[in-house]
């Protein structure tokens, strides 16, 4: 007899079947004991939907047909010498941010819903979890494999790990994730699920993916559309957590509205730093910050809570202050960096006249009156020998572990101080948003491992500069510093022609 | 807000990551000058709470600043300062701790006439 083969809807039905049981040998809520102390009610789990059924047999063999084909572009571009095509050198350094900075998070995400897998009782997000679960583990592993090419030739890439766990300015994403994963399930889900990978993720994954193909990295590109069919699912995930949270129970809405705050914010504070990749670090620009903000926030942002009304959701908190930053937040990062340099594993450099205009153009309100200046200044101390270098240490932020560099709403001349006291002790902020969080949960954010304090205490490998980056693994006059100088600088010139050829030995 | 966790005991078991006690007898102590944001943010030092202020504009935040063009220019003696959100005038010969400074106070100071590279706050 003949055996009919199933629909995908039936494979999946199968594979859910009995996976909800209820256990008799121990009481549910100890084999869940994370589920419910967030205060989420959850009154039918099987109310959740997941539009994609996707079934492990399924994932399996459309996951492997991507690599194969990403795998194979990688050896093609390994064996063509695809790092001779990029744009400019300086290109090296964005990946360098990404692998240094994002593609430890997709590790960090892969363990996040793994967790979140096991602990949900409801079958529908425990498989989704867990598939997006594997998704970014294989994200971390083809993105390492992806720039793994670049470390061949270029500086600041080999200790990337490390220096995640370390870097000052890594503790920003690494702190954020571990904020995240810090969280009940249910938070976790909309930190992540909603609010990075549905409202804020072409924010991130746009700008470095057309970056990319902007200027000449076809490996990085092929990343990106392996991974695009996978984004898709977990924003797809992202927006049915929301909906089924709001469905569940009115007593959800204030925790929900709470946590989109939140983590619309921490999120917003994050991508700072693609603010600053797009608006200084491409060689071959795709559009300004600016631009990205008011194409994938303002108005996708907007048509989407606009549908989330119906629940009863609101715009994030701070939405507005953030729309202003986006004129401000570029160029205050690259700041920070620009005087930090001697302590950032990958290259700085002063934006040349062309590149300034540029800025001048896309900034027209802001750029001539408060920054063009700044970077005119530090160009002429740069000619005089006098390039500046910050040598004290910055304040950092409580919440957001960024250096306090950012500006009142309404007056980009003065930095923007907040503070609190609590338990006898107090705390900085560099905004609204940062305190308000602090607020909500000073016992969490009272453990925050900031960098500039963790050296004062002696907790990073000695008191100096060298000591300190020799912690991080940091190959000091290589890794770091301005551009042009650098050994990468060299070797890119020697293949381009631009300087005599280092003599064969 | 009290934390929600799923520890009851979660308040009784934090680590208090910047308590005084961890930084070897000094407090920590941020400083920043007002309308120059070449300098990107305050900066910070951990120093002895008996630390002289004047020893404190000399020898710390003077030196800090030095590369700023306007550096030159200073008149301490009109130097207006903020400690903590109050405005106050510090007593150069009293200590840190005498002029009110704690764990992590937060000094902003201006400089009245300088603003910056051509007057751009920079």
């Amino acid at each position: 007899m003949a055996v009919k083969k199933m629909g995908l809807k039936q494979k999946y039905a199968h594979l859910t079947r009995g996976l909800d049981w209820e256990t008799s040998y121990q009481k549910m809520d100890d084999v869940f004991p994370y589920d419910q102390f967030e205060g989420i009610k959850i009154t039918d789990w099987s109310k959740w939907e997941d539009p994609f059924r996707l079934t492990m047999d399924s994932y399996w063999k459309f996951q492997a047909e991507k690599e194969r084909k990403l795998y194979a572009v990688i050896d093609a571009f390994a064996q063509n010498n695809g790092q001779l095509n990029v744009s400019d050198a300086r290109y090296i350094n964005v990946l360098k941010l990404f692998l240094t900075g994002v593609s430890p998070l997709e590790y960090q995400a892969h363990r996040g819903f793994a967790f979140t897998g096991r602990h949900m009782r409801g079958v529908g997000p425990r498989i989704a979890a867990q598939m997006q679960s594997l998704d970014e583990l294989r994200h971390f592993q083809t993105q390492a494999h992806t720039i793994s090419h670049y470390n061949k030739f270029f500086d600041g890439i080999a200790e990337f790990q490390h220096m995640h766990d370390r870097v000052w300015y890594l503790s920003v994403p690494k702190s954020f994730f571990d904020d995240a994963r810090a969280s009940g399930p249910f938070e976790f889900m909309i930190a992540i699920g909603f609010a990075f990978e549905y409202v804020l993720t072409n924010l991130l994954f746009v700008p470095f993916m057309s970056g990319a193909a902007y200027n000449g990295d076809m490996s990085t590109v092929t990343f990106g559309f392996s991974a695009q069919s996978d984004e898709s699912r977990h924003m797809t995930l992202g927006i049915e957590v929301i909906k089924f949270l709001l469905e569940q129970h009115p007593d959800n809405l204030p925790i929900v509205q709470k946590w989109v705050d939140k983590w619309f914010w921490r999120g917003f504070k994050v991508l700072g730093l693609v603010a600053m990749m797009m608006d200084y670090m491409l060689p071959k620009k795709v559009m300004s910050w600016k631009e990205a903000w008011e194409i994938y926030f303002t108005e996708a942002g907007g048509s989407l809570f606009t549908d989330l009304e119906r629940y009863g959701l609101k715009v994030p908190k701070y939405a507005d202050v953030a729309t202003e930053m986006a004129e401000h937040i570029s160029h205050q990062n690259w700041a920070v960096f620009y005087q930090y340099t001697h302590a950032a594993a990958f290259h700085t450099w002063t934006p040349d006249k062309e590149h300034l205009d540029w800025l001048s153009e896309k900034y027209p309100n802001t750029f001539d009156k408060y920054y063009r200046p700044r970077w005119e200044m530090w160009a002429k101390m740069d000619e005089e020998g006098k390039r500046f270098y910050n040598m004290a240490l910055p304040q950092l932020c409580q919440t957001c572990q960024i250096p306090m560099a950012y500006t009142e709403p309404g007056d980009p001349t003065q930095i923007s101080f907040r503070c609190t006291e609590w338990n006898g002790e107090m705390y900085h902020f560099c905004s609204d948003g940062c305190k308000d969080i602090f607020d909500d949960e000073p016992e969490k954010y009272a453990q925050s491992w900031l960098p500039v304090h963790q050296i004062f205490q002696g907790n990073c490998g000695g008191p100096t500069v060298p000591d300190v980056l020799n912690w991080y693994r940091l190959n000091a006059g290589a890794d770091n510093m301005d551009y042009v100088g650098s050994p990468d600088e060299q070797i890119w010139n020697s293949w381009k022609g631009k300087a005599p050829a280092e003599a064969a030995e | 807000m009290p934390i929600v966790a799923l520890d009851k005991d979660y308040a009784k078991k934090v680590e208090y990551r910047d308590n005084v006690n961890n930084f070897h007898g000094n407090q920590l102590t941020y400083v920043h000058w007002e309308e120059h944001n070449m300098f990107c943010s305050a900066i910070a030092f951990p120093l002895p709470p008996a630390m002289p202020f004047g020893a404190f504009v000399s020898e710390v935040i003077a030196t800090h600043y030095a590369a700023h063009p306007d550096a030159a220019n200073i008149d301490w003696s009109k130097v207006e300062w903020m400690i903590d959100g109050k405005k106050v005038t510090p007593d150069f010969d009293k200590s840190l701790a005498e002029n009110g400074m704690k764990h992590k106070s937060l000094v902003r100071f201006w400089t009245p006439g300088l603003n910056g590279y051509k007057g751009t706050y920079s």
